[in-house]
């Protein structure tokens, strides 16, 4: 009977519209606030749908480049840098582990995956790589710290264990060295592996505050994700001392409120248009990553 | 002879895999296996004159210190307590959504759920925050309403008593998306047979959840709890650090471990002491994954992590 179906679909049905309204909102809130004039803003406080469709926080922050420029700048390079060398960091220490026949096998599973029950802590972290490393303020420490990721290196052995060992076998009789197995054979036919783990090694650094929150301090190398953050209470990071307003703006108040919202739209705007096309590389990955290989 | 030894295939292949592997090993031993040592700062009264290895000993003193203060009970109970009901709800309801959604007839709308569900997954706590401040801020669209409707202006971020459900709220909204697309995937791994053959035999659809689906998650179910429960005593800086907007009032209920130590390493600047807690924290989850895992190896030898 056709009705003894529909209720539970319309029920279950209702309950995940209503989540993914929920997933969807804060979002549209977000967007909806960059678009508002301050002065609605002040007066009436936050709308879902801006009386006074007004670009100005835009205006403003763009008018402004450089910091939001320079942040995402920074923000670029540290997340594909970070990423190249992060998966064939990885893809290296997998293979090995990957292979049964390896001599430290068991031993260099041990060291790799015992640092996921237990670290050192922040305090002598934070004391190696500031005073012996020397490393805060620079590039590097967004991107050096993240480069071995002991459940990266778990995800992709997975996949790499499904790799035939006849194929590899027949590499090394044919004389070939391991370097030349891996380069020519392993990492093509490991595509889907290192696309997952670098997918996921994209999020972390494009995401990543964390870093920087510790260890940077100098203006030009700030991040998207931490200037998002310092903005939060003060908006005058967002400016230099040598403002200028376009002329054409008018003389409400400083677009502070509507500016930070604009400014995180452009911070998870790329992360929204480009991840939810790459989703199934996540649920495989989280789920071969629980599933312990 | 040690010639040939180094010549030999198999030797040849240990070196030149071992070669692939050295940059992860020796960026682990830096970051992972380095720190590790820094636990002795625990154990020292660290001034900056003497720096980290002249300072005195001061042996257990820091531990002492830490838990004979209001701080020590404060900040465990709150990463304890937010840590439990995390995973006890977030486990339940995920586990709810994954079998809720395997019911879902229309292939595209399960797939428009999928893609939807994880979007909370990919913004940063910064964002989320920011999203959070839209909705209960001074100017925010609720804080707003109440307000039109009469009421004198509400702030959310003094209300104290309201966090712990608005973080568990959160924490939910974030995860419960892509953790029950993970289950929904685990539930796609049952052989259609089962289920064939048990609406042959007449099972109505709730047999069938009970009997077929449950059973056969329940692995992946035990494993993700077992991973939880290795990290209670963790949280997620994000989001105690940014969502409550690092507003002091609230500390009482938003104050967890990690940002205990953060605030302890980078505000007051007392290494000793900072050194002290993180240390502890780490110890201690180190020991309730072991017993965790011998736990459920106790009850079903498969079940185990490692």
């Amino acid at each position: 009977m056709k009705t003894k179906i529909a209720l539970p679909q319309i029920l279950i049905n209702t309950l995940f519209i209503a989540f993914s309204l929920a997933c969807i909102f804060p979002l549209i809130s977000v967007i909806a606030v960059s678009f508002s004039s301050e002065i609605d803003i002040i007066k009436n406080g936050y709308r879902l749908f801006p009386k006074v469709f007004d670009l100005s926080a835009y205006v403003y922050i763009l008018y402004n480049p450089l910091q939001i420029f320079n942040a995402f700048k920074i923000s670029l390079i540290v997340s594909s840098l970070g990423t190249f060398i992060s998966v064939m960091v990885a893809a290296g220490i997998s293979y090995t582990l990957a292979r049964q026949d390896y001599k430290f096998k068991n031993s260099l599973s041990f060291y790799v995956f015992f640092t996921m029950l237990f670290n050192g802590g922040l305090v002598p972290t934070y004391m190696l790589i500031s005073n012996y490393l020397h490393m805060k303020n620079s590039i590097w420490v967004l991107i050096v710290p993240y480069l071995a990721v002991p459940w990266f290196i778990l995800i992709l052995r997975s996949f790499m264990q499904k790799i035939p060992t006849d194929i590899i076998e027949s590499c090394s009789i044919d004389g070939a060295s391991e370097f030349r197995v891996f380069f020519q054979m392993i990492l093509p036919l490991s595509k889907p592996g290192l696309a997952t783990i670098a997918l996921f090694t994209l999020l972390q650094y494009w995401n990543d505050w964390w870093l920087s929150l510790l260890y940077i301090e100098k203006e030009s190398l700030v991040p998207l994700q931490y200037m998002l953050y310092r903005i939060m209470n003060n908006i005058a990071f967002l400016t230099s001392s040598t403002n200028t307003m376009p002329a054409s703006m008018n003389t409400g108040p400083l677009p502070s409120e509507s500016a930070r919202m604009a400014m995180s739209i452009l911070a998870a705007g790329p992360m929204l248009l480009v991840f939810p096309f790459f989703q199934k590389y996540f649920v495989k990955g989280l789920t071969v990553g629980a599933v312990k290989g | 002879m040690i010639k040939h030894m180094l010549n030999s295939r198999k030797n040849k292949e240990t070196i030149q895999l071992s070669i692939l592997a050295l940059p992860a090993f020796i960026i682990i031993l830096i970051f992972s296996y380095v720190p590790m040592v820094g636990v002795f700062i625990a154990f020292k009264n660290i001034n900056y004159v003497d720096g980290l290895f002249r300072s005195p000993w001061v042996g257990f003193d820091n531990f002492k210190f830490f838990f004979s203060s209001n701080d020590a009970w404060l900040v465990v109970r709150n990463t304890l307590g937010y840590n439990i009901v995390f995973i006890a709800v977030g486990t339940a309801l995920s586990v709810l959504f994954a079998v809720l959604l395997n019911e879902v007839l229309s292939r595209r709308l399960v797939k428009f759920y999928q893609t939807v569900f994880f979007f909370p997954y990919f913004f940063s706590w910064i964002i989320v925050a920011y999203m959070v401040f839209s909705f209960i801020g001074p100017y925010g669209v609720i804080t707003s309403y109440i307000n039109q409707l009469g009421f004198p202006f509400f702030d959310f971020y003094t209300t104290t008593w309201l966090w712990p459900y608005l973080l568990t709220l959160f924490n939910i909204w974030k995860s419960l998306g892509y953790i029950s697309i993970i289950f929904y995937a685990g539930i796609m791994g049952i052989p259609q047979e089962y289920f064939e053959a048990a609406s042959i035999d007449g099972a109505s659809k709730s047999q069938m959840i009970r009997n077929i689906t449950i059973p056969l998650l329940t692995p992946l179910i035990v494993i993700m709890t077992l991973l939880s429960i290795g990290k209670i005593f963790y949280s997620d800086f994000g989001l105690f650090f940014f969502v409550p907007r690092e507003i002091g009032q609230l500390f009482p209920v938003t104050q967890v471990i990690d940002t205990y130590v953060y605030r302890m390493l980078k505000v007051s600047g007392d290494l000793g002491m900072s050194a002290a807690v993180g240390l502890f924290q780490s110890v201690m989850g180190f020991i309730v994954v072991l017993s965790s895992n011998y736990i459920v190896g106790k009850v079903n030898e498969e079940n185990r992590l490692f």
